[in-house]
Protein backbone atom coordinates (compact mmCIF):
# COMPACT_ATOMS: atom_id res chain seq x y z
CA UNK A 1 0.00 0.00 0.00
CA UNK A 2 1.27 3.58 -0.42
CA UNK A 3 1.59 6.39 2.39
CA UNK A 4 0.05 9.39 0.99
CA UNK A 5 1.88 12.85 1.32
CA UNK A 6 0.93 14.73 4.56
CA UNK A 7 1.23 17.20 6.22
CA UNK A 8 3.33 16.69 9.31
CA UNK A 9 1.62 19.13 11.28
CA UNK A 10 -1.25 16.40 11.09
CA UNK A 11 -0.01 13.25 11.91
CA UNK A 12 2.61 14.32 14.44
CA UNK A 13 1.05 16.68 16.92
CA UNK A 14 -1.74 15.44 19.01
CA UNK A 15 -4.60 17.69 19.07
CA UNK A 16 -4.01 18.58 22.38
CA UNK A 17 -4.31 22.21 23.90
CA UNK A 18 -4.54 23.42 27.40
CA UNK A 19 -3.95 21.81 30.00
CA UNK A 20 -5.35 18.20 31.36
CA UNK A 21 -6.73 20.40 34.51
CA UNK A 22 -8.46 22.56 32.53
CA UNK A 23 -10.82 19.56 31.30
CA UNK A 24 -11.67 18.68 34.49
CA UNK A 25 -12.40 22.47 35.36
CA UNK A 26 -14.90 21.64 32.34
CA UNK A 27 -16.74 18.37 33.28
CA UNK A 28 -17.47 20.02 36.82
CA UNK A 29 -18.66 23.20 35.07
CA UNK A 30 -20.56 21.12 32.73
CA UNK A 31 -22.51 18.62 35.78
CA UNK A 32 -23.10 22.07 37.33
CA UNK A 33 -24.85 23.56 34.89
CA UNK A 34 -26.54 20.29 34.18
CA UNK A 35 -27.65 20.49 37.90
CA UNK A 36 -28.96 24.17 37.51
CA UNK A 37 -31.20 23.23 34.56
CA UNK A 38 -32.74 20.18 36.34
CA UNK A 39 -33.23 21.59 40.09
CA UNK A 40 -36.04 19.31 40.27
CA UNK A 41 -33.59 16.18 40.76
CA UNK A 42 -31.15 18.13 43.70
CA UNK A 43 -34.07 18.89 45.73
CA UNK A 44 -35.70 15.68 45.27
CA UNK A 45 -32.68 14.11 47.05
CA UNK A 46 -32.60 17.00 49.88
CA UNK A 47 -35.95 16.73 50.67
CA UNK A 48 -35.26 12.60 50.98
CA UNK A 49 -32.84 13.18 53.76
CA UNK A 50 -34.86 16.18 54.96
CA UNK A 51 -38.27 13.94 55.45
CA UNK A 52 -35.88 10.52 56.50
CA UNK A 53 -34.06 12.63 59.65
CA UNK A 54 -37.31 13.97 60.14
CA UNK A 55 -39.38 10.87 60.69
CA UNK A 56 -37.35 9.58 63.69
CA UNK A 57 -38.59 12.25 66.17
CA UNK A 58 -42.11 10.94 64.89
CA UNK A 59 -41.65 7.15 65.89
CA UNK A 60 -39.48 7.39 68.96
CA UNK A 61 -42.10 9.82 70.64
CA UNK A 62 -41.13 12.81 72.49
CA UNK A 63 -38.06 11.84 74.82
CA UNK A 64 -35.48 14.40 74.73
CA UNK A 65 -32.72 11.99 76.02
CA UNK A 66 -33.48 9.23 73.62
CA UNK A 67 -33.43 11.83 70.87
CA UNK A 68 -30.05 12.93 71.80
CA UNK A 69 -28.72 9.59 71.83
CA UNK A 70 -29.75 8.79 68.17
CA UNK A 71 -29.56 11.82 66.69
CA UNK A 72 -25.68 11.56 64.77
CA UNK A 73 -26.24 7.50 63.94
CA UNK A 74 -30.18 8.74 62.66
CA UNK A 75 -28.74 11.79 60.24
CA UNK A 76 -25.79 10.01 58.95
CA UNK A 77 -27.48 6.96 58.31
CA UNK A 78 -29.80 9.69 56.36
CA UNK A 79 -27.00 11.09 54.31
CA UNK A 80 -25.73 7.85 53.46
CA UNK A 81 -28.89 6.55 52.14
CA UNK A 82 -29.55 10.10 50.21
CA UNK A 83 -25.96 10.12 49.11
CA UNK A 84 -26.85 6.85 47.24
CA UNK A 85 -30.40 7.85 45.95
CA UNK A 86 -28.10 10.31 43.76
CA UNK A 87 -25.61 8.13 42.48
CA UNK A 88 -28.30 6.31 40.52
CA UNK A 89 -27.95 9.11 38.25
CA UNK A 90 -23.99 9.80 38.09
CA UNK A 91 -23.39 8.37 35.15
CA UNK A 92 -26.67 6.60 33.36
CA UNK A 93 -27.53 9.65 31.77
CA UNK A 94 -23.74 10.33 29.75
CA UNK A 95 -23.92 6.48 29.48
CA UNK A 96 -27.67 6.53 27.87
CA UNK A 97 -26.85 9.56 25.38
CA UNK A 98 -23.40 8.40 24.22
CA UNK A 99 -21.62 11.03 26.38
CA UNK A 100 -19.57 8.15 28.50
CA UNK A 101 -18.27 7.13 25.06
CA UNK A 102 -17.13 10.45 24.19
CA UNK A 103 -15.24 10.11 27.99
CA UNK A 104 -13.88 7.12 27.40
CA UNK A 105 -11.99 7.91 24.39
CA UNK A 106 -10.72 11.63 25.53
CA UNK A 107 -6.89 11.74 25.38
CA UNK A 108 -7.17 12.90 28.79
CA UNK A 109 -7.19 10.11 31.42
CA UNK A 110 -10.57 8.94 32.27
CA UNK A 111 -9.31 8.95 36.06
CA UNK A 112 -9.27 12.66 35.76
CA UNK A 113 -12.97 13.65 34.14
CA UNK A 114 -14.15 10.68 36.39
CA UNK A 115 -12.92 13.02 39.32
CA UNK A 116 -14.41 16.14 38.21
CA UNK A 117 -17.82 14.09 37.51
CA UNK A 118 -17.91 12.71 41.21
CA UNK A 119 -16.78 16.45 42.56
CA UNK A 120 -19.73 17.98 40.74
CA UNK A 121 -21.89 14.93 42.21
CA UNK A 122 -21.01 16.07 45.72
CA UNK A 123 -20.99 19.67 45.37
CA UNK A 124 -24.83 19.26 44.25
CA UNK A 125 -25.47 16.32 46.51
CA UNK A 126 -23.51 15.97 49.55
CA UNK A 127 -22.59 19.74 50.26
CA UNK A 128 -26.27 20.90 50.99
CA UNK A 129 -26.65 17.77 53.64
CA UNK A 130 -23.67 19.45 55.28
CA UNK A 131 -25.24 22.59 55.26
CA UNK A 132 -28.73 21.03 56.36
CA UNK A 133 -27.77 18.68 58.83
CA UNK A 134 -27.24 20.62 62.01
CA UNK A 135 -30.49 22.49 60.98
CA UNK A 136 -32.35 19.12 61.39
CA UNK A 137 -30.18 18.17 64.33
CA UNK A 138 -32.18 21.01 66.30
CA UNK A 139 -35.14 18.68 66.11
CA UNK A 140 -33.41 16.12 68.21
CA UNK A 141 -32.45 18.82 70.33
CA UNK A 142 -29.02 18.21 69.52
CA UNK A 143 -26.34 20.05 71.92
CA UNK A 144 -25.81 23.19 70.17
CA UNK A 145 -21.88 22.48 70.71
CA UNK A 146 -22.21 19.36 68.21
CA UNK A 147 -23.64 21.29 65.49
CA UNK A 148 -20.08 22.72 64.43
CA UNK A 149 -18.68 18.60 64.56
CA UNK A 150 -21.95 17.50 62.74
CA UNK A 151 -21.14 19.86 60.33
CA UNK A 152 -17.40 19.04 59.85
CA UNK A 153 -17.81 15.34 60.10
CA UNK A 154 -20.09 15.22 57.12
CA UNK A 155 -18.18 17.74 55.24
CA UNK A 156 -15.33 15.47 55.53
CA UNK A 157 -17.26 12.04 55.62
CA UNK A 158 -19.96 13.16 52.62
CA UNK A 159 -17.34 13.05 49.62
CA UNK A 160 -15.88 9.88 50.83
CA UNK A 161 -19.89 8.54 49.90
CA UNK A 162 -19.53 10.17 46.65
CA UNK A 163 -16.15 8.69 45.49
CA UNK A 164 -16.95 5.26 46.92
CA UNK A 165 -20.02 5.18 45.95
CA UNK A 166 -19.13 6.56 42.38
CA UNK A 167 -17.25 2.79 42.42
CA UNK A 168 -20.66 1.21 42.44
CA UNK A 169 -22.71 3.18 40.33
CA UNK A 170 -19.78 2.69 37.71
CA UNK A 171 -20.22 -1.18 38.47
CA UNK A 172 -23.44 -1.07 37.97
CA UNK A 173 -24.15 0.94 34.87
CA UNK A 174 -26.89 -0.46 32.22
CA UNK A 175 -27.88 -3.24 34.45
CA UNK A 176 -31.74 -3.90 34.97
CA UNK A 177 -32.41 -3.53 39.01
CA UNK A 178 -29.18 -1.70 38.71
CA UNK A 179 -30.55 0.53 41.50
CA UNK A 180 -30.75 -1.97 44.39
CA UNK A 181 -27.61 -3.51 43.36
CA UNK A 182 -26.19 -0.88 43.86
CA UNK A 183 -27.13 -0.68 47.41
CA UNK A 184 -26.43 -4.03 47.86
CA UNK A 185 -23.29 -2.99 46.84
CA UNK A 186 -22.21 0.15 48.06
CA UNK A 187 -24.25 0.26 51.55
CA UNK A 188 -21.39 -2.11 53.31
CA UNK A 189 -18.69 -0.25 51.86
CA UNK A 190 -20.30 2.95 53.65
CA UNK A 191 -19.62 1.06 57.22
CA UNK A 192 -16.66 3.02 58.48
CA UNK A 193 -17.32 6.30 57.36
CA UNK A 194 -20.75 5.90 59.19
CA UNK A 195 -19.02 4.63 62.28
CA UNK A 196 -16.05 7.24 62.40
CA UNK A 197 -18.71 10.11 61.25
CA UNK A 198 -21.25 9.08 64.11
CA UNK A 199 -18.14 8.08 66.54
CA UNK A 200 -16.96 12.13 66.10
CA UNK A 201 -20.55 13.20 67.52
CA UNK A 202 -20.57 10.55 70.36
CA UNK A 203 -16.99 11.36 71.83
CA UNK A 204 -17.71 15.09 71.11
CA UNK A 205 -21.24 14.15 73.22
CA UNK A 206 -19.04 12.45 75.86
CA UNK A 207 -16.81 15.35 76.45
CA UNK A 208 -13.89 14.06 74.48
CA UNK A 209 -12.22 15.44 71.74
CA UNK A 210 -13.97 14.84 68.30
CA UNK A 211 -10.29 15.57 66.08
CA UNK A 212 -9.55 11.86 66.18
CA UNK A 213 -12.38 11.17 64.47
CA UNK A 214 -12.17 13.92 62.10
CA UNK A 215 -8.87 13.12 61.32
CA UNK A 216 -9.21 9.31 60.59
CA UNK A 217 -12.30 10.59 58.27
CA UNK A 218 -10.13 12.80 56.77
CA UNK A 219 -7.37 9.88 56.21
CA UNK A 220 -10.06 8.41 54.22
CA UNK A 221 -11.08 11.31 52.19
CA UNK A 222 -7.25 11.29 51.21
CA UNK A 223 -7.40 7.65 50.32
CA UNK A 224 -10.69 7.53 48.57
CA UNK A 225 -9.70 10.66 46.61
CA UNK A 226 -6.10 9.18 45.47
CA UNK A 227 -7.42 5.84 44.54
CA UNK A 228 -11.16 5.31 43.88
CA UNK A 229 -10.98 7.48 40.27
CA UNK A 230 -8.72 5.13 38.62
CA UNK A 231 -11.41 2.45 40.33
CA UNK A 232 -14.24 4.40 39.11
CA UNK A 233 -12.28 4.41 35.35
CA UNK A 234 -11.80 0.89 34.87
CA UNK A 235 -15.21 0.08 35.71
CA UNK A 236 -16.55 2.32 33.66
CA UNK A 237 -14.78 0.78 30.73
CA UNK A 238 -15.86 -2.79 31.65
CA UNK A 239 -19.53 -1.85 32.14
CA UNK A 240 -19.27 0.27 28.56
CA UNK A 241 -18.37 -3.00 26.59
CA UNK B 1 -2.05 4.59 9.63
CA UNK B 2 -4.63 2.09 10.79
CA UNK B 3 -4.71 -1.55 10.49
CA UNK B 4 -6.83 -4.59 11.21
CA UNK B 5 -5.68 -8.05 11.50
CA UNK B 6 -8.45 -10.62 11.65
CA UNK B 7 -10.94 -8.83 14.03
CA UNK B 8 -13.27 -11.17 15.12
CA UNK B 9 -16.58 -10.40 17.37
CA UNK B 10 -19.05 -12.57 19.16
CA UNK B 11 -22.54 -11.68 20.96
CA UNK B 12 -23.55 -14.55 23.25
CA UNK B 13 -22.32 -16.96 21.61
CA UNK B 14 -23.05 -15.81 17.97
CA UNK B 15 -20.13 -14.93 15.91
CA UNK B 16 -21.01 -11.31 14.52
CA UNK B 17 -18.01 -11.44 12.21
CA UNK B 18 -14.35 -12.95 11.55
CA UNK B 19 -11.38 -12.52 10.24
CA UNK B 20 -11.87 -8.59 9.19
CA UNK B 21 -8.56 -7.30 8.15
CA UNK B 22 -7.86 -4.01 6.16
CA UNK B 23 -5.13 -1.72 6.69
CA UNK B 24 -6.31 2.24 5.86
CA UNK B 25 -3.50 4.42 4.87
CA UNK B 26 -3.60 8.45 5.16
CA UNK B 27 -6.41 9.67 2.64
CA UNK B 28 -8.03 6.57 2.93
CA UNK B 29 -11.45 5.79 3.05
CA UNK B 30 -12.97 2.87 4.90
CA UNK B 31 -16.49 2.27 4.31
CA UNK B 32 -18.31 0.17 6.46
CA UNK B 33 -22.24 -2.00 4.94
CA UNK B 34 -24.07 -4.56 5.81
CA UNK B 35 -27.85 -5.32 7.25
CA UNK B 36 -28.73 -4.82 10.33
CA UNK B 37 -27.58 -6.37 13.30
CA UNK B 38 -24.46 -7.54 11.51
CA UNK B 39 -21.79 -5.90 13.43
CA UNK B 40 -21.01 -2.73 11.95
CA UNK B 41 -21.65 -0.50 14.83
CA UNK B 42 -19.26 -3.65 16.59
CA UNK B 43 -16.56 -3.32 14.78
CA UNK B 44 -16.38 0.38 14.87
CA UNK B 45 -16.09 0.09 18.47
CA UNK B 46 -13.75 -2.28 18.26
CA UNK B 47 -11.89 0.07 16.09
CA UNK B 48 -11.77 2.61 18.60
CA UNK B 49 -10.67 0.87 21.51
CA UNK B 50 -13.98 1.21 23.31
CA UNK B 51 -14.29 -2.84 23.02
CA UNK B 52 -12.47 -5.68 23.31
CA UNK B 53 -12.74 -7.80 20.29
CA UNK B 54 -12.65 -11.98 20.53
CA UNK B 55 -9.67 -12.36 18.50
CA UNK B 56 -7.66 -10.07 16.43
CA UNK B 57 -5.89 -6.70 17.09
CA UNK B 58 -6.12 -2.96 15.84
CA UNK B 59 -2.84 -1.28 15.61
CA UNK B 60 -2.39 2.44 14.93
CA UNK B 61 1.41 3.66 13.18
CA UNK B 62 2.57 -0.28 14.31
CA UNK B 63 1.16 -0.23 17.52
CA UNK B 64 -1.38 -1.75 19.29
CA UNK B 65 -4.29 0.59 20.39
CA UNK B 66 -4.63 -1.25 23.52
CA UNK B 67 -1.00 -0.31 24.53
CA UNK B 68 -1.55 3.39 23.37
CA UNK B 69 -4.44 4.41 24.73
CA UNK B 70 -4.60 8.18 25.03
CA UNK B 71 -2.37 8.37 22.95
CA UNK B 72 -3.81 6.74 19.89
CA UNK B 73 -7.44 8.16 21.44
CA UNK B 74 -5.77 11.95 20.57
CA UNK B 75 -5.90 11.46 17.13
CA UNK B 76 -9.00 10.29 17.01
CA UNK B 77 -12.50 12.01 16.75
CA UNK B 78 -15.48 9.06 17.17
CA UNK B 79 -19.19 10.10 16.30
CA UNK B 80 -21.18 7.30 17.78
CA UNK B 81 -24.87 6.35 16.74
CA UNK B 82 -26.30 8.07 19.55
CA UNK B 83 -25.58 12.19 19.42
CA UNK B 84 -23.72 12.30 22.64
CA UNK B 85 -25.71 15.70 23.20
CA UNK B 86 -27.48 17.05 26.47
CA UNK B 87 -31.08 18.04 25.94
CA UNK B 88 -30.66 20.74 28.80
CA UNK B 89 -27.74 22.08 26.79
CA UNK B 90 -27.45 24.29 24.07
CA UNK B 91 -25.83 23.26 20.94
CA UNK B 92 -22.97 26.23 21.30
CA UNK B 93 -22.34 24.47 25.02
CA UNK B 94 -22.41 20.70 23.94
CA UNK B 95 -19.63 21.38 21.11
CA UNK B 96 -17.63 23.27 22.97
CA UNK B 97 -17.91 20.57 26.16
CA UNK B 98 -17.15 17.89 23.29
CA UNK B 99 -14.23 19.05 21.83
CA UNK B 100 -12.35 20.04 25.20
CA UNK B 101 -13.42 16.30 25.84
CA UNK B 102 -11.67 15.29 23.14
CA UNK B 103 -8.62 17.29 23.87
CA UNK B 104 -9.06 20.91 21.77
CA UNK B 105 -9.98 23.80 23.11
CA UNK B 106 -12.31 25.66 20.59
CA UNK B 107 -13.15 29.62 21.09
CA UNK B 108 -16.30 30.95 20.94
CA UNK B 109 -15.82 32.03 17.52
CA UNK B 110 -15.17 28.95 15.59
CA UNK B 111 -17.90 27.20 17.41
CA UNK B 112 -20.75 29.40 16.05
CA UNK B 113 -18.52 28.93 12.78
CA UNK B 114 -19.12 25.05 13.13
CA UNK B 115 -22.53 25.45 14.22
CA UNK B 116 -23.06 28.13 11.29
CA UNK B 117 -22.09 25.72 9.01
CA UNK B 118 -24.26 23.36 9.86
CA UNK B 119 -26.97 25.05 9.50
CA UNK B 120 -27.33 26.02 13.46
CA UNK B 121 -26.99 29.59 13.46
CA UNK B 122 -29.47 31.42 15.13
CA UNK B 123 -29.85 28.06 17.44
CA UNK B 124 -27.09 27.92 19.22
CA UNK B 125 -28.55 29.56 22.37
CA UNK B 126 -31.87 27.08 22.37
CA UNK B 127 -31.49 23.85 24.68
CA UNK B 128 -31.18 20.80 22.33
CA UNK B 129 -33.90 19.48 23.80
CA UNK B 130 -36.02 22.09 21.18
CA UNK B 131 -34.14 20.98 18.27
CA UNK B 132 -35.59 18.51 15.78
CA UNK B 133 -33.86 15.03 14.83
CA UNK B 134 -32.14 16.02 12.15
CA UNK B 135 -31.02 19.84 13.69
CA UNK B 136 -29.90 17.08 17.01
CA UNK B 137 -27.43 14.78 14.25
CA UNK B 138 -26.33 17.93 12.54
CA UNK B 139 -24.86 19.70 16.37
CA UNK B 140 -23.13 16.12 16.79
CA UNK B 141 -21.37 16.25 13.28
CA UNK B 142 -20.19 20.17 13.51
CA UNK B 143 -17.35 18.91 15.63
CA UNK B 144 -16.39 17.63 12.06
CA UNK B 145 -15.74 21.17 11.71
CA UNK B 146 -13.68 22.09 14.90
CA UNK B 147 -12.08 18.30 14.68
CA UNK B 148 -9.14 18.92 11.83
CA UNK B 149 -6.48 18.08 14.25
CA UNK B 150 -7.73 14.93 14.65
CA UNK B 151 -6.57 12.79 12.37
CA UNK B 152 -8.74 9.14 12.56
CA UNK B 153 -12.58 9.67 11.53
CA UNK B 154 -14.77 7.60 12.58
CA UNK B 155 -18.14 7.89 12.01
CA UNK B 156 -21.29 5.85 12.76
CA UNK B 157 -23.81 6.50 10.33
CA UNK B 158 -23.23 9.86 10.34
CA UNK B 159 -25.79 10.57 7.63
CA UNK B 160 -29.05 9.17 9.41
CA UNK B 161 -31.39 11.64 10.00
CA UNK B 162 -29.81 14.08 7.91
CA UNK B 163 -31.23 16.40 4.76
CA UNK B 164 -29.41 15.58 1.12
CA UNK B 165 -27.93 18.90 2.00
CA UNK B 166 -26.64 17.90 5.20
CA UNK B 167 -25.74 14.70 3.90
CA UNK B 168 -23.57 16.54 1.41
CA UNK B 169 -22.12 19.09 3.64
CA UNK B 170 -20.77 16.34 5.67
CA UNK B 171 -19.55 14.15 2.37
CA UNK B 172 -17.65 17.48 1.15
CA UNK B 173 -16.36 17.44 4.99
CA UNK B 174 -14.85 13.99 5.04
CA UNK B 175 -13.40 14.37 1.30
CA UNK B 176 -11.67 17.38 2.65
CA UNK B 177 -10.25 15.51 5.71
CA UNK B 178 -8.80 13.03 3.36
CA UNK B 179 -7.25 15.45 0.95
CA UNK B 180 -5.79 16.70 4.31
CA UNK B 181 -4.19 13.39 4.40
CA UNK B 182 -6.49 12.27 7.21
CA UNK B 183 -8.35 8.89 7.41
CA UNK B 184 -12.37 8.14 7.75
CA UNK B 185 -13.92 5.51 8.68
CA UNK B 186 -17.85 5.06 8.22
CA UNK B 187 -20.83 3.15 8.21
CA UNK B 188 -23.90 3.85 5.70
CA UNK B 189 -26.76 2.23 4.40
CA UNK B 190 -26.94 4.95 1.51
CA UNK B 191 -24.06 5.51 -0.97
CA UNK B 192 -21.77 7.30 0.58
CA UNK B 193 -20.04 9.59 -2.44
CA UNK B 194 -16.85 11.01 -0.30
CA UNK B 195 -14.04 12.21 -2.89
CA UNK B 196 -11.29 9.75 -1.80
CA UNK B 197 -7.63 8.77 -2.68
CA UNK B 198 -8.20 5.21 -2.13
CA UNK B 199 -11.47 3.76 -0.77
CA UNK B 200 -11.72 0.00 0.86
CA UNK B 201 -15.36 -1.32 1.15
CA UNK B 202 -16.13 -4.11 3.99
CA UNK B 203 -19.41 -5.51 3.53
CA UNK B 204 -20.11 -7.53 7.00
Amino acid sequence: MSIAPTTPSLRDTPPRAGGEFSVLRAVIHRDLLLALRRRSDLATVLLFFVIVVSLFPFGVGPEPNLLRAIAPGVIWVAALLSCMLALARLFAADFADGALEQMLLSPTPLGLIVAGKVAAHWLTSGLPLVAIGPVLALQFDLDQSLLGVLALSLLIGTPVLSLIGAIGAALTLGLRGGGVLLALLVLPLYVPVLIIGAGALDAAGAGLSALPHLLLLAALLVLAAVFTPWAIAASLRISAE
Amino acid sequence: MLEARDLEATRGDRTLFSGVSFSLAPGGLLRVTGANGRGKTTLLRALCGLLLPAAGVVRWKGQNIRALREEYWAHLLYIGHANALKDDLTPEENLAFASRIGGITVSRDRVHAALTRFGLGGRERLPVRALSQGQRRRATLARLAVAEAATLWILDEPFAALDTAGIGLVQSMAGEHLARGGMVVLTTHQDARVAAASVIDINL
